[in-house]
């Protein structure tokens, strides 16, 4: 039934030292869509693609606003999503309770992870299957961290996570020097184009299925201050507001086929959803396993 | 913990402790601080050029016995904020530790990010107003300086044992309220960007000379702490002349009866 | 192994008849893969070095930090899985805040170690946990015995030592460690050959990057452990590389 002996909970070290049901939880993110992080040396942002669990559905949120100066993308199981982000907005909040101060972004990222950590030895519980980018701007500049159901966290220039995100992985290794000085169109763009790259040969990026979220200088400013009018706070930008950066992009060539345009359509109904419940249940029926 | 009977799981992180506890709850009367013991009077503070400025003097008294010549009332706070309280000096001390594991907590992290003297004042409004809704009060007043390291701007604050604040270029607290304060508007309200560090510290010790003559609760041994861009210097203990010469004249108190 | 398929290797409140306990024997193995670290002691005071495995050039240079202040005469650093060592951290923080509530003093680092080591040893003794994946180092001064190293491990099992390496490189760090002269060596000495045991430690056909990362604590830190200054971290690294080249040529 099991793969191995030392696979069926978490309580139990491999021989090697190795924990396989935190291995397994993993594999839960690799399950969710793609979601691609960046970050200059003013702003950080996320892209991500959405899918929808019928065609008669609406696109599943893959981004959440946890304070004014920061947002998370997450990919995994949804409904451990929608408890973390609780969690990070009840320590957001009372940081601002208790000392005026919008958290720091490494502060709920490290308590976060910290979390996470006890689901990994108890008896009982199961690590969280969902992966976190966070981006956030605090009072020592713009941030990204991804957090992982193994109780890292770690801070990153660019980061993917997600369905084929080995291949965002590539476009930003390759890239991620010129991210420093990006403007924030270029940065879109280059998130644009990670993102694109998840995507199966055949298909191209489609206005309904990208999620955009941006933070930028200000956002952490004092509420009470002038300086928080023009703060740019965290951001998610979905539908036609994106059409500014989606119609700046580069056609991607799609092989054997002679226009280059968005021209495939519901390229977000063939690739299942992020799962909804514990079980991981989706109701299209049809996910195809993610080759990584 | 457990919401519904037989839930063993739970979204929130795992409670160590308490678990058992409220089984059985006691129904005795608790008694809470209703009086302070130990007590430390007036803290003065403005607001001047470079900076900020408070001033206190060293005595704890019991009662009206003056107890204890040389005890410090102002305190650094990390490396810009000074803290300076009058009221109960046990529990001085404890907001002193606690204040210390704020700090101590806050470094631990060594990610860059340093309370700013107005977030540190905002948790200790916060520690007041709580003891205060428990009908537990921690019995002070006290005045929160400091120089925000980030934008060099000015902090002055005061909270006190019923969760009360607020800001100003001059506070002073307990005798100093009355006595201190209306001569420490007048001396700097308008002017706090004029005054250099030595009227400052002028104005300051003739308040405290005022509340010497006035307050019998204080003492003519003065420290007096400042902050600016630099960072905070809380001066050794000192005592000032003063002069009885007019009291001569006087009659209605002490030996001279007529 | 022999442990395998016996059944006595599943749970760490299972003896195997020989009376061992096989989960913890794992959970060491979880320190034996990870990156050295070691803690040097010298009269003066003590250096902290860690070799960072880098598993991404994504990532930002100097974030991600290992080693953990404690208190501020304390810091300790882990091998192992990462968010473990982050446990105990915080749990040791705790222990240190805890003993300045009771004393109104700053924690001797023994009773540190003592009170870390009993917790970890708690992770032992039930089948409804697991043991802890690392083993750490605590290091710093106190006023009582001066400059100090404990190293905890899975077995919630501690000592103190002059010099100590855990994770990967351990065998080599610690033959190295043992060659210096402890009695005679300054604090920035020890930062340097600290420096040079992690590069020598190194494997690069195996691990491509790491970073070293250091603390220290000391007449130089003002008797607080702070992370070794970027400048003096770089000299450092850069006469390890130059010390591992010359070798090389030899």
């Amino acid at each position: 039934m099991f793969r191995n002996t030392y696979d069926s909970d978490n309580t139990v070290f491999s021989p090697q030292g190795r924990l396989h049901q935190v291995e397994y939880a993993l594999e839960a993110v690799k399950q969710g869509s793609a979601v691609v992080g960046l970050r200059s040396k003013t702003h950080a942002i996320l892209v991500a693609l959405k899918r929808a669990p019928s065609e008669l559905a609406s696109y599943q949120k893959k981004m959440l606003r946890i304070d004014n100066h920061m947002g998370i993308g997450f990919a995994g199981l949804t409904s451990d999503a929608r408890v973390l982000s609780n969690y990070m907005r009840q320590l957001a909040l009372s940081s601002r309770l208790l000392y005026s101060r919008p958290l720091p972004i490494s502060r709920v990222v490290n308590a976060l992870a910290d979390r996470a950590q006890l689901n990994t030895m108890q008896y009982g519980k199961r690590p969280y299957g969902v992966g976190f980018l966070i981006i956030g701007v605090d009072s020592t500049g713009p941030h990204l961290y991804e957090f992982s159901p193994t109780g890292n966290c770690f801070e990153y220039h660019a980061m993917s996570l997600g369905a084929r995100s080995q291949s965002a992985k590539t476009y930003l290794e390759r890239n991620y020097e010129k991210f420093q000085d990006a403007d924030l169109d270029k940065l879109i763009l280059h998130g644009l184009y990670a993102l694109r790259d998840t995507l199966q040969q055949n298909k191209d990026l489609e206005l309904d299925q990208v999620s955009l979220s941006i933070v930028g200088p200000g956002a952490d400013a004092d509420s009470n201050t002038p300086a928080a009018r023009t703060g740019e706070k965290f951001k998610i930008i979905d539908g036609e507001a994106l059409r500014r950066w989606m119609d700046m992009m580069e056609p991607k060539q799609i092989p054997g086929s002679t226009t280059t345009a968005a021209a495939s359509s519901a390229a977000g109904a063939n690739s299942g959803a992020d799962q909804g419940g514990e079980g991981g249940a989706s109701t299209s029926g049809e996910v195809q396993p993610m080759e990584e | 913990m457990n919401y519904l009977p037989g839930q063993t799981w739970s979204s929130q992180p795992a409670q160590h402790h308490h678990q058992f506890a409220s089984a059985s709850y006691n129904t005795d009367p608790s008694a809470h601080t209703s009086q302070p013991i130990v007590t430390g009077t007036s803290v003065i503070a403005i607001r001047f050029k470079d900076g900020v400025m408070m001033a206190t003097d060293t005595l704890a008294s019991y009662g009206s016995l003056a107890r204890f010549m040389d005890i410090k009332r102002i305190e650094k706070v990390g490396e810009n904020t000074i803290l300076g309280a009058s009221g109960d000096m046990s529990d001085w001390q404890y907001v002193q530790h606690t204040l210390d594991k704020l700090m101590l907590r806050e470094q631990n992290e060594n990610d860059g990010h340093i309370l700013s003297p107005s977030q540190i004042y905002a948790y200790l409004a916060r520690v007041m107003y709580n003891r205060r809704s428990k009908m537990d009060p921690i019995w002070n007043s006290f005045v929160l300086a400091g120089v925000d390291p980030k934008d060099g701007s000015p902090f002055l604050g005061y909270v006190d044992l019923l969760g009360t604040t607020y800001s100003a270029s001059t506070i002073a607290t307990g005798f100093g309220l009355h006595l201190a304060q209306p001569l420490l508007r007048k001396a700097v309200e308008g002017r706090e960007d004029q005054i250099e560090e030595e009227e400052a510290k002028r104005i300051l010790e003739e308040c405290m000379k005022v509340l010497f003559y006035r307050d019998a609760r204080s003492l003519n041994r003065f420290v007096i702490a400042t902050v600016t861009k630099e960072g905070s210097k809380i001066s050794e203990p000192y005592s000032v002349p003063t002069s009885w010469g007019f009291a001569e004249m006087l009659r209605g108190y002490g030996p001279q009866t007529q | 192994m022999a442990s395998q398929g016996t059944g006595y290797d599943l749970s760490a409140s299972t003896y195997s008849p020989d009376g061992r306990i096989f989960q913890i024997e794992y959970a060491a193995k979880a320190v034996e893969n990870a990156g050295t670290v070691i803690a040097i002691r010298t009269k003066e005071g003590v250096v902290i070095a860690v070799e960072k495995l880098v598993q991404s050039k994504l990532l930002v240079p100097g974030s991600n930090r290992r080693i953990f202040n404690i208190d501020r005469h304390i810091g300790a650093a882990s091998a192992g899985l990462i968010a473990d060592g982050r446990h105990l951290a915080e749990r040791a923080r705790d222990e240190a805040v805890n003993y300045r509530d009771t004393y109104r003093h700053p924690t001797p680092l023994k009773a540190l170690a003592d009170r870390v080591g009993l917790y970890v040893q708690a992770y032992t003794l039930y089948s409804s946990v697991r043991p802890f994946g690392i083993s750490t180092i605590l290091a710093g001064i106190d006023d009582v015995r001066g400059p100090q190293i404990f190293m905890v491990e899975p077995s919630g099992v501690f000592w103190g030592y002059n010099g100590c390496a855990i994770g990967k490189g351990k065998q080599l760090a610690k033959t190295e460690i043992e060659k210096l002269d402890l009695g005679s060596l300054t604090l920035s000495q020890a930062v340097e050959e600290a420096a040079k045991i992690i590069y020598k430690v190194h494997d690069e056909a195996k691990d491509k990057e790491f970073e070293l990362e250091m603390s220290w604590i000391g007449p130089e830190t003002d008797g607080k452990h702070q992370l070794v200054p970027d400048e003096l971290r770089k000299e450092a690294a850069r006469k390890a590389k130059e010390a591992l080249d010359d070798e090389m040529e030899d």
